[in-house]
């Protein structure tokens, strides 16, 4: 018998956070505000260990058979034949993705205390942030695709209020804006989806789907293709692929943490996560499957080169996140979905402590994000730096650090997948190459060399920030050592195995070898252009002012989206507002009221002449009226004219 | 009784004359542009009124027309008063009786 593991506390304690904070946080004392905000997610991230150490069998006690679900006792929606409950869902791959989100939440959560203490909105930043913790666990809990977009658009929602959180700033106001309309463009897919579910399969929960899919083997390609297309149009909007991937370096407004939280280890996750836990229609669409694989390696080579040349340092970790991202996608689009997911969590081990160390960069220089503003804070920072050159190391792949497990999986999965196989393949190593490269010129310009801002003098940050950096630094060292293989049969039972039939271990350990010579030859390009040759990077991008300056201006995509959609819709909507709607409906409307009561005033103010004798005439015309009504036998004439009338009828 | 009045004067003349008076009385109200012709029109549709009262009180022999008469005139005396102090206001504001360019109301 399965034991109660109270799924429903998990999102509902930070939901309790959010309002405590949101409410009363203006007027509660600011120990107070930390501690409801730290103690929402901690003990959500409790409730999750006791589920996991139940699963695990390390509590004998309450063993766990998994899937295991818990419906709202009350229905939710009945309309005709659609039944949808309120479910959450524990499996394998929520339960990985739960650990994952209120854990590395919780870190940030305790690192935001430090960042964001001298902030006039404390209080609201940490009710937001509870916030989006309580939508991102409904997501990931969700037992269907529903309840899933509650959680889905909830995170939208906080990211956008975090992104704004700054709102002051326009450019911070305007981001919000921009992650938040993109984002539509995905929900729209992620809704038309939602709807061919209901009408080809009846039901949005994602077991049942599962199992109808599987009954039937007459379910290939066709409405499948189109619902999974759809479906991956949702998860491009929300995991920032092409051609939606604009919104996230804008997102880099906001505070620090929320970047590190929102827009790297969780949120934008989401469409990875979708996708792996719907995958049995994936699995259905072959055509589907290499259009995410296409997408997903398109997007990391795309994002990677854009990193080379950024000068903001959050904007060169903003584009490293859509490439690895998109190293997710890929996974997902050769099948590979249990190596997809365990590239999410390393990733947001990673990355978080990519962006909590750069936080705390920026933190000690006094808010400057200029990479070539920095510099030499090797000395200054120590703990900050020997905490992301854990992260640099692992995010570039190189053994025996978390990024390399992960990464190395996908690019072994996707190397066995034939021909095209060997080509994501190759866009993948090629990807490796360049993140290897703009990560350690990112560490070379932040920590290496001397300060170019020496009239500035950093300190390190309080230990709310460095813990949770040493304890994210030692879980991208040690994270991946679970290893590929453990972590893929864990997750078996709900997202598949690995399909590696075709490999063999010495396959895999030549493509591993491979993987680090051309992370290590990253590093040393970086190492030659940013230590040895410092004059070299200048040179290049005065011989190649055309190739530097497309990449330096992003390949003028949001240029070119400015021109072709923002534009014509800007200019659409105008002519809509100020010609159909000002000048036509509104407009319209009070003129016709206007000219009805002119018109009738013109009439009726003939009789109101002010002339004595046409009232005098109007009178004797009554009297004359009313006369004529009393003294004529109306009765008899009637009578009379229809007996004429029948009376001719007859002849 | 002298043989010239034997015959009495039949009821309808009387009638006749009441309804010719009053139908004078309408079309000098309509047509004339003189207030003052106006206001002596309205005194002969009333005194044509009240001849019909009388014509038919002496047919009937009832009082009550005759009574009804009196009332008349009273309210025509109170009502000339009336009128004829609005005439001269009118007269005095304007310059004119004329009752097409007494129009002020009109917008």
């Amino acid at each position: 018998m399965n034991a109660h593991l109270y799924l429903w506390l998990i999102p509902l304690l930070p939901f309790a956070g959010f309002l405590l904070n949101g409410i009363l946080g203006r007027r509660l004392p600011k120990w107070l505000v930390t501690t409801v905000a730290l103690l929402a997610p901690l003990a959500a991230f409790g409730v999750v260990l006791n589920a996991a150490l139940g699963v695990f069998g390390i509590i004998p006690v309450t063993i766990i058979s998994l899937p295991f679900t818990e419906t709202c006792p009350l229905p939710w929606i009945n309309a005709g034949l659609l039944h949808v409950n309120f479910s959450f869902v524990l499996d394998q791959l929520s339960l990985v993705m739960l650990l994952v989100v209120t854990g590395v939440g919780f870190l940030i959560h305790v690192y935001s205390v430090g960042y964001m203490g001298d902030d006039k909105g404390y209080a609201r930043y940490f009710s937001y942030l509870n916030l989006f913790l309580f939508f991102m666990t409904v997501l990931v809990l969700a037992g269907n695709a529903l309840v899933m977009f509650i959680g889905w658009e909830g995170v939208g929602l906080a990211s956008y209020l975090l992104i704004g959180f700054w709102f002051q700033k326009k450019s911070a106001a305007d981001a919000g804006k921009k992650a938040f309309i993109v984002n539509r463009i995905g929900d729209f897919g992620f809704l038309i989806g939602m709807f061919l579910l209901v009408a080809n399969f009846g039901t949005l929960t994602f077991t049942e789907i599962a199992t109808k899919l599987g009954q039937d083997p007459g379910w290939n390609g066709g409405v499948v293709t189109v619902i999974a297309l759809c479906l991956m149009l949702g998860a491009t909007g929300k995991s920032a692929q092409l051609p939606l991937y604009i919104w996230l370096p804008d997102a880099m407004e906001g505070p620090t943490p929320v970047s590190a939280l929102i827009h790297a280890a969780t949120m934008v996750t989401a469409g990875v996560y979708m996708v792996a836990r719907t995958h049995v229609l994936f699995d259905h669409s072959p055509f589907a499957l290499s259009v995410v694989a296409i997408i997903g390696a398109a997007t990391a080579i795309f994002a990677a080169t854009i990193a080379l040349v950024q000068n903001d340092i959050k904007r060169v970790l903003a584009y490293s996140t859509i490439s690895q991202l998109g190293y997710m996608f890929l996974g997902c689009g050769v099948a590979a979905y249990s190596a997809a997911i365990f590239h999410l969590m390393t990733h947001a081990f990673f990355k978080a402590l990519l962006f909590m160390a750069a936080g705390s960069v920026i933190h000690a220089i006094g808010g400057e994000q200029d990479l070539r503003k920095m510099g030499g804070l090797r000395k200054k920072l120590p703990v900050t730096f020997w905490t992301m050159t854990a992260a640099v190391l692992a995010i570039a792949g190189f053994f025996p650090f978390a990024g390399f497990f992960s990464k190395d999986a996908i690019l072994y999965v996707a190397f066995l997948q034939g021909t095209n196989g060997k080509i994501l393949w190759f866009v993948g190593l090629l990807t490796a190459l360049l993140t290897s490269f703009y990560m350690f010129r990112l560490w070379y310009l932040t920590f290496m060399g001397e300060s170019r801002s020496p009239e500035v003098h950093p300190h390190e940050s309080p230990w709310s920030m460095r813990g949770p950096l040493v304890i994210l630094a030692l879980l991208s060292v040690c994270g991946g050592w679970i290893g590929m293989e453990r972590f893929g049969n864990f997750l078996a039972p709900s997202v598949g195995v690995l399909p590696t039939e075709a490999g063999n271990m010495r396959l895999e350990i030549i493509l591993s070898i491979v993987a680090v010579l051309v992370a290590l030859e990253g590093w040393l390009i970086a190492d030659k252009l940013y230590r040895r040759k410092p004059a070299r990077p200048a040179q290049y991008a005065a011989a190649l002012p055309t190739g530097y300056k497309l990449l330096a201006n992003k390949y003028y995509v949001d240029e070119l989206y400015g021109a072709v959609v923002v534009k014509p819709l800007l200019g659409f909507s105008k002519f809509v507002l100020e010609w159909v709607v000002d000048f036509v409906i509104l407009g319209g409307a009070a003129w016709l009221l206007g000219g009805i009561a002119t018109f009738t005033g013109a009439i009726l103010q003939r009789w109101q002449s002010g002339n004595l004798r046409s009232y005098a005439a109007w009178l004797a015309a009554g009297a004359a009226a009313v006369l004529l009504f009393l003294l004529v036998p109306w009765a008899t004439v009637l009578a009379g004219l229809t007996a004429i009338h029948l009376g001719m009828a007859g002849h | 009784m002298s043989s010239l009045f034997a015959q009495e004067v039949p009821l309808s003349w009387y009638l006749l004359l009441s309804a010719a008076l009053f139908s004078l009385g309408v079309v000098g109200f309509l047509i004339k542009r003189n207030l003052i012709t106006v206001f002596m029109s309205i005194e002969l549709m009333l005194n044509g009124v009240n001849l019909s009262f009388v014509t038919f009180a002496q047919q009937w022999h009832a009082v009550k027309g005759q009574i009804f008469v009196f009332f008349v005139m009273m309210v025509a005396a109170a009502e000339a008063a009336v009128g004829l102090a609005i005439i001269i206001a009118v007269f005095r504001a304007r310059a004119t009786l004329a009752v097409d360019r007494i129009d002020l109301m009109k917008l």
